[in-house]
């Protein structure tokens, strides 16, 4: 296994739902590694697959999800080989789960259940994955608590007796039983406010510190990504518009969705900016547009986008090596467009 | 509630807020207070002596974290929640919205909107049916082609363009953001004087919230609405707000200009809420060191949210338990400012620049720069 090897590799992968309307191409033609200890931070709006895409990476999605195409390579540092993901079966992949791979459901009130108190919920979890004593489950219970900064007391508690806030955080608890490889973190601060959030996420970077495992951490807000992840991946209409360091993405961001969503949120530091949001909706992906998905939206649409690839391209001025983006016409030094008349409404006022 | 008798009440009304400037008086929240009783003798003061004004053509906001009251504010002013004391005023005369009568004259000048646009629309009823309702309820409308003419005005008026694709849909068929479209047009339908918009826009995408925003916008200054912006997005309110009121504990502790405010917070909570906020040009650092900006002082605790380390961390981030105590600042046990005082004595919120107040006993060591009026020239 070589140093630089990714513990997850997804290749050309591709999934749809079934549908009497026809395919729903949720997931098409991604291409995403994720490296040890790596936070890579997937952000869209929603249905735009990102949350599919992780959970079909874990094999999470049964009909009429389909994957139909590529392949996910996973490769821990416990693990003797690579594993093809898309191969595993029963056993193989209750192995992979939770002990290689583990999800932070997103809203932690309905992922936890209601009528199991903290201290089963942990040891069921942990039962089900590691060959383990109850004594050792219930000391391990305990000690996933203090890994997370709730006291021991509330083992005892039901959710419904914590705030959001503790639920998440015994959601992340859960998730570490197995000292897992990978988290995978679905929007798990979204429901939050913004201090608990905060604690939330300097609490994740501090144990990912500790323990070392890597994040995908999934949100529709880029303004968190860019202070947590090492690498950002935008996902619009089931395909990544563009992969980069999150240092490259807020500096020189190179394609219009990514600086359409980087001119969406108000910022409390620095000087008051004029901000534009993105109008109009995603696209239908039951029938989606020929070209790029974005063009409706964007404000630098030619016609050579109804034909162009999509596929991720290297962009050569950008100093990282790493910064690949979908739209082969814009690039980070191309100045922003004019913006048409009837977007003025758009902006708020000064 | 120590300290915090009726002269100081009277003194935190001498701020003169800045959405006044905007247009006339149009709705006055003077001392609410509310509790609520949880059995075993506890009583939750969830909103305690909550003083502002409304103005017509202006957007006042009200920033807070869950569970700081500031939900139960507008379910006050709405009229759905009685008063344990305190007095709304509208246009001047005092209301009691709690006959039926009373309360039905009241929803046509002030009316609500929530956060949810998933729950709050009825799953089996069409769009028209959410809209011919109030219609006919506010507008005492009849005739039905005269309904419809007003459905359609209203759909058109939050750009659910063309009308006539939109009235039979039922909420299923709609995104998020026409959702919440649907709720502002029914707020709407009653031709209001207030709205109240309860976190219009946190259920929704990030790149659609600021569309929403400027929608909102767009009705206030057209129907000159007095508008309650609710939220715990304090970058919001700076873009949106002309005035900004932070609760905690059911309390306002800030109050002041949107722009002065959030570039120089005072009260000690407020700088948390801003420090909380994510912010794009502190990029990877921002999160392994943070910390409030009173930390920076010499001596002074480290950060007070959670710490992993911490035994006591989960104390604070249970605001709830803050509106239990009837002693001190309810800020003080997460305070890195507190002292003996503070635990003691409840501040009561004073002027502290013009058009600004904050409830603080250490604004001197918090913010010195607020009080020597140095902001003016940054802000």
């Amino acid at each position: 296994m070589s140093p630089d090897a990714p513990v997850l590799d997804i290749k050309d992968f591709s999934v749809v739902y079934r549908t009497p309307g026809g395919d729903v191409r949720a997931v098409n033609q991604v291409n995403l590694a994720l490296h040890a200890g790596e936070v890579v931070g997937l952000a869209g709006e929603s249905g735009s697959g990102k949350s599919t895409l992780a959970y079909a990476v874990c094999r999470l999605l049964r009909a009429p999800a389909l994957i139909t195409g590529g392949s996910v390579t996973y490769q821990g540092r416990r693990a003797a080989g690579p594993t093809d993901v898309l191969q595993l079966r029963g056993h193989e992949l209750q192995q992979l789960r939770w002990r290689e791979i583990a999800i932070v459901f997103q809203s932690a009130m309905n992922a936890l259940n209601p009528v199991l108190n903290v201290r089963d919920q942990i040891t069921d979890a942990i039962h089900a994955h590691l060959r383990m004593s109850r004594r050792e489950a219930l000391d391990k219970a305990a000690s996933l608590l203090d890994l997370v900064g709730i006291p021991r007391s509330r083992l005892r508690s039901y959710p419904h007796e914590l705030s959001g806030g503790m639920r998440q955080r015994v959601m992340i608890a859960m998730a570490l039983a197995a000292e897992p490889e990978i988290v995978i973190m679905d929007e798990p601060t979204t429901a939050l406010d913004v201090v608990v959030q905060r604690d939330i996420l300097a609490q994740i970077v501090e144990l990912k510190a500790e323990l070392g495992f890597a994040i995908l951490f999934i949100t529709h807000d880029l303004s968190l990504l860019l202070e947590l992840a090492d690498r950002i991946a935008v996902m619009y209409a089931g395909q990544l518009m563009e992969v980069a360091e999150a240092a490259e993405i807020t500096r020189e961001p190179a394609h219009p969705y990514t600086r359409g969503l980087l001119n969406s949120f108000p910022s409390l530091h620095g000087a008051r900016r004029e901000l534009a949001g993105i109008p109009g909706t995603p696209p239908d992906l039951r029938h989606p547009p020929p070209g790029c998905p974005f063009l409706p939206r964007c404000g630098y649409g030619t016609d050579a986008c109804r034909t162009v690839d999509m596929s991720l391209e290297r962009v050569e001025s950008s100093a990282g090596l790493a910064h690949l983006t979908a739209c082969p016409f814009v690039r980070p030094e191309t100045p922003a467009p004019e913006p048409p008349a009837a977007s003025a409404e758009q902006e708020m006022r000064a | 509630m120590n300290g915090n008798g009726a002269g100081e009440q009277a003194r935190s009304s001498d701020v003169v807020s800045v959405a006044a400037a905007r247009g006339p008086l149009a709705m006055e929240a003077v001392s609410l207070a509310k509790d609520f009783r949880l059995g075993r003798g506890q009583v939750l003061h969830a909103v305690r002596d909550v003083s502002f004004a409304l103005y017509r053509g202006a957007v006042v906001a009200l920033v807070g974290e869950s569970g700081s009251g500031k939900s139960t504010v507008a379910r006050l002013l709405a009229g759905q929640e009685r008063l344990t004391s305190g007095e709304i005023r509208l246009d001047g005369a005092p209301v009691d919205p709690s006959t039926r009568s009373a309360f039905r004259r009241h929803k046509s000048e002030v009316q609500l909107v929530f956060q949810d646009p998933f729950s709050s629309l009825n799953p089996v009823h069409t769009v028209r049916h959410h809209l011919e309702r109030p219609v006919r309820l506010h507008q005492g409308r009849r005739s039905r082609a005269e309904v419809a003419r007003e459905v359609a005005a209203l759909l058109d008026q939050v750009r659910l363009i063309p009308a006539n694709q939109f009235t039979g849909k039922y909420p299923y068929e709609l995104s998020g953001g026409q959702r919440q479209r649907v709720s502002f047009a029914r707020a709407l339908a009653a031709k209001p004087s207030v709205l109240l918009a309860d976190e219009p826009v946190s259920m929704l995408d990030v790149s659609i919230r600021l569309e929403m925003l400027s929608l909102l916008d767009d009705l206030r200054q057209r129907f000159r609405l007095a508008l309650l912006y609710i939220t715990h997005d304090i970058a919001s309110a700076r873009y949106f707000a002309d005035e900004v009121l932070v609760m905690y504990a059911g309390q306002i502790v800030e109050r002041g200009p949107a722009e002065e405010l959030t570039q120089h917070p005072a009260h000690p909570y407020t700088q948390l809420l801003v420090a909380s906020a994510p912010d794009p040009d502190n990029l990877g650092g921002g999160l392994h060191s943070f910390h409030p900006p009173g930390a920076a002082l010499p001596g002074a605790a480290p950060r007070p949210a959670a710490d992993s380390a911490a035994p006591s961390a989960a104390a604070t981030y249970q605001p709830a338990a803050a509106n239990l105590t009837d002693r001190g600042c309810p800020f003080s046990p997460r305070c890195p400012f507190a002292d003996d005082r503070c635990r003691a004595e409840d501040p009561a919120l004073l002027p502290v620049a013009p058009a600004r107040a904050a409830a603080c006993w250490h604004l001197d060591i918090a913010a010195p720069e607020v009080l020597a009026g140095e902001q003016r020239g940054g802000g």
